[in-house]
């Protein structure tokens, strides 16, 4: 498979779900043989304090510092990384669509996009972004809503509702705590007469967007498994999530000697279409 | 400030003529004794205002038509800045009135047995591929549920993307987002109705408002509509038990410098939810099977 990625980095989750034993489950799909991988780099110049892979179908979370840039790269492309944000100090005050959306006066979210939580203050802000638009409207995929999308066959389903509440769990939260989110790398138009919905994805193997946390921010990410809508182009893929610290004395320590460290060589370059 | 001035929640909810201030209402009571002070409060009942609920809601001065008023189970104005909130048994008919043109009336839902379930916006707007509320839209929980649907609408001015508005909002836009003060935020006001429930913060998704519209433009802009005038309506129906939340504020894009907000009148009457029998019950297939999951539910509760 096509990859940029080093020994250095560390894979801190398996990259496909299932296990070494024989089982009847029946988990989600994964990716298929063959499927280009683009391990990418951070958008943002930093030393790598985080840098982690989100297999297929599964959730991630982490506390991101105040300065700190968050990095995802939609690795195999079109992979929906839906995603909600909490005050890590005090995750009652949390990602908030309609505040997002009005405080900017758009519906969509592109570079300079302020996330905004329920009570209107900063929780990050998009600083680079690879694709034309990100989604917010879209929602979450989830086993009760499957049912009315797609009929109540696919009930037995997992998806990004399980998710975030495994996740949410892990980290005290609970059903209380899951709000409309984010989905990154998610294709959602509003058309004139108020039809919306999820279409062909806009990104491509390698993607990012890159979010500077405005203060301590409870990342929360769900892989998105769903397998009856193009929201992962049917071939849910990983996700690689890279957070730098880009202030100028952690840049200092992180290009000093040793040489040839492999994250410094990955976070070179700007990328082909940042805006 | 010029703002505050033109708020129209400045007033003390009519509860004292305009520009009459505390000296004058000192004169106007003898409470120097329990007697006296027993006295004065119960002269001040049977009075009407402009803003406040109607018991028995049979005998509201506005029921609307073509409702028997011995069906009515609510019947209230809520002031400018104002909130109200009510338990609804399932199958109610619950109706807004902006007689004014200026209300926004922001709604926050909640399955009434379990508040864990409540409005979802994203699945109300995406399940039904419609981001506009209008005729026969429901209100889904994140629980594959129908809370509501949407069973009349004369505006046609609605919102799903904005949501209310918050302290830090009301305080930029207007100086104020005291709950108490001229310009109150509707989160400040949800705030207070979710405790009188047992909710707090947490508790408080995203909600819609009806009567002042917004469209997304080509590029993703958030046009503003404004109202359709005054006089429309909207009616729900309950589908299932409710927690209704209303807050009657500002538009958080309302572009007035002022606070302007009119009276919202709020009545619901006893009803049968949407039944199979009904188009309304399979008129999508997305909705038919939010039906069947939500009488899957309120049958399994003996509902």
């Amino acid at each position: 498979m096509a990859t940029t990625r080093t020994g250095n980095t560390p894979v801190t989750r398996p990259t496909v779900p299932g296990g070494p034993v024989a089982s009847t489950v029946p988990v989600g799909a994964v990716y298929a043989e063959g499927t280009r991988l683009e391990w990418g780099a951070s958008l943002v110049e930093g030393s790598v304090v985080l840098d982690e892979t989100v297999a297929p179908n599964a959730p991630w979370s982490a506390v991101v510092r105040q300065g700190h840039v968050l990095t995802i790269v939609d690795v195999g492309g079109n992979q929906s990384a839906d995603c909600l944000l909490y005050s890590a100090d005090d995750p009652e005050e949390r990602y908030s669509v309609p505040d997002t959306l009005s405080w900017q006066g758009n519906a969509y979210v592109r570079t300079g996009t302020v996330l905004r939580s329920n009570e209107g203050r900063p929780l990050m802000t998009v600083v680079a972004n690879e694709i034309d638009r990100q989604d917010t409207i879209g929602g979450a995929c989830g086993k009760e809503s499957n049912t009315l999308r797609y009929g109540h066959h696919v009930m037995f389903q997992h998806g990004c509702r399980e998710n975030f509440l495994a996740e949410a769990g892990r980290r005290g939260l609970g059903v209380r705590d899951l709000v409309s989110n984010l989905n990154w790398f998610m294709n959602v138009p509003v058309e004139a007469d108020g039809a919306l919905g999820i279409v062909d994805g806009m990104s491509a193997p390698g993607r990012r967007v890159a979010v500077r946390a405005e203060r301590d921010v409870l990342v929360l990410v769900s892989n998105c498994p769903q397998m009856n809508n193009p929201c992962n182009d049917f071939n849910p893929t990983p996700l690689r999530m890279l957070v730098v610290d880009p202030t100028p004395a952690a840049r200092e320590t992180r290009l000093a000697p040793p040489v040839g460290d492999a994250r410094s060589a990955a976070a070179a370059g700007t990328p082909e279409g940042a805006s | 400030m010029t703002t505050a001035e033109s708020s129209t929640a400045g007033a003390p909810h009519g509860r004292y003529p305009a520009g009459q201030g505390s000296a004058r209402a000192r004169d106007l009571h003898l409470t120097d004794s329990v007697r006296s002070a027993r006295q004065d409060a119960r002269a001040q009942g049977g009075q009407s205002g402009q803003w406040m609920p109607y018991l028995p809601a049979s005998g509201s001065p506005y029921c609307p038509p073509e409702v028997d008023p011995s069906a009515l189970v609510w019947a209230e104005t809520v002031a400018p800045g104002g909130y109200t909130h009510k338990v609804l048994a399932r199958g109610t008919r619950l109706r807004f009135d902006d007689p004014t043109g200026d209300a926004c009336a922001h709604l926050l839902l909640f399955n009434a047995l379990e508040p864990i379930e409540r409005l979802n916006v994203a699945d109300t707007q995406k399940i039904p591929w419609q981001a506009y509320l209008g005729q026969n839209h429901p209100l889904l929980s994140g629980d594959g549920r129908v809370l509501a649907v949407v069973s009349g609408d004369s505006s046609g001015r609605h919102d799903a993307f904005c949501g209310t508005t918050t302290d830090a909002w009301n305080e930029r836009k207007y100086g104020d987002a005291r709950p108490e003060g001229p310009s109150p935020s509707g989160r400040g006001l949800f705030l207070k109705a979710a405790a009188k429930h047992g909710l707090s913060r947490r508790d408080l998704p995203p909600g819609v408002s009806f009567f002042q519209g917004v469209r997304v433009e080509s590029d993703g802009t958030l046009g503003w509509q404004g109202s359709a005038g005054p006089g429309t309506h909207v009616e729900l129906i309950a589908e299932m038990p409710l927690l209704v939340l209303v807050a009657n504020v500002a538009h958080p894009l309302d572009p007035r410098p002022g606070y302007v907000v009119g009276p919202l009148r709020v009545h619901a009457w006893r009803g049968a939810p949407t039944g199979p029998g009904e188009p309304r019950f399979t008129a999508t297939p997305e909705l038919h099977r939010a039906y069947l999951n939500t009488v899957d539910y309120c049958e399994a509760r003996g509902l």
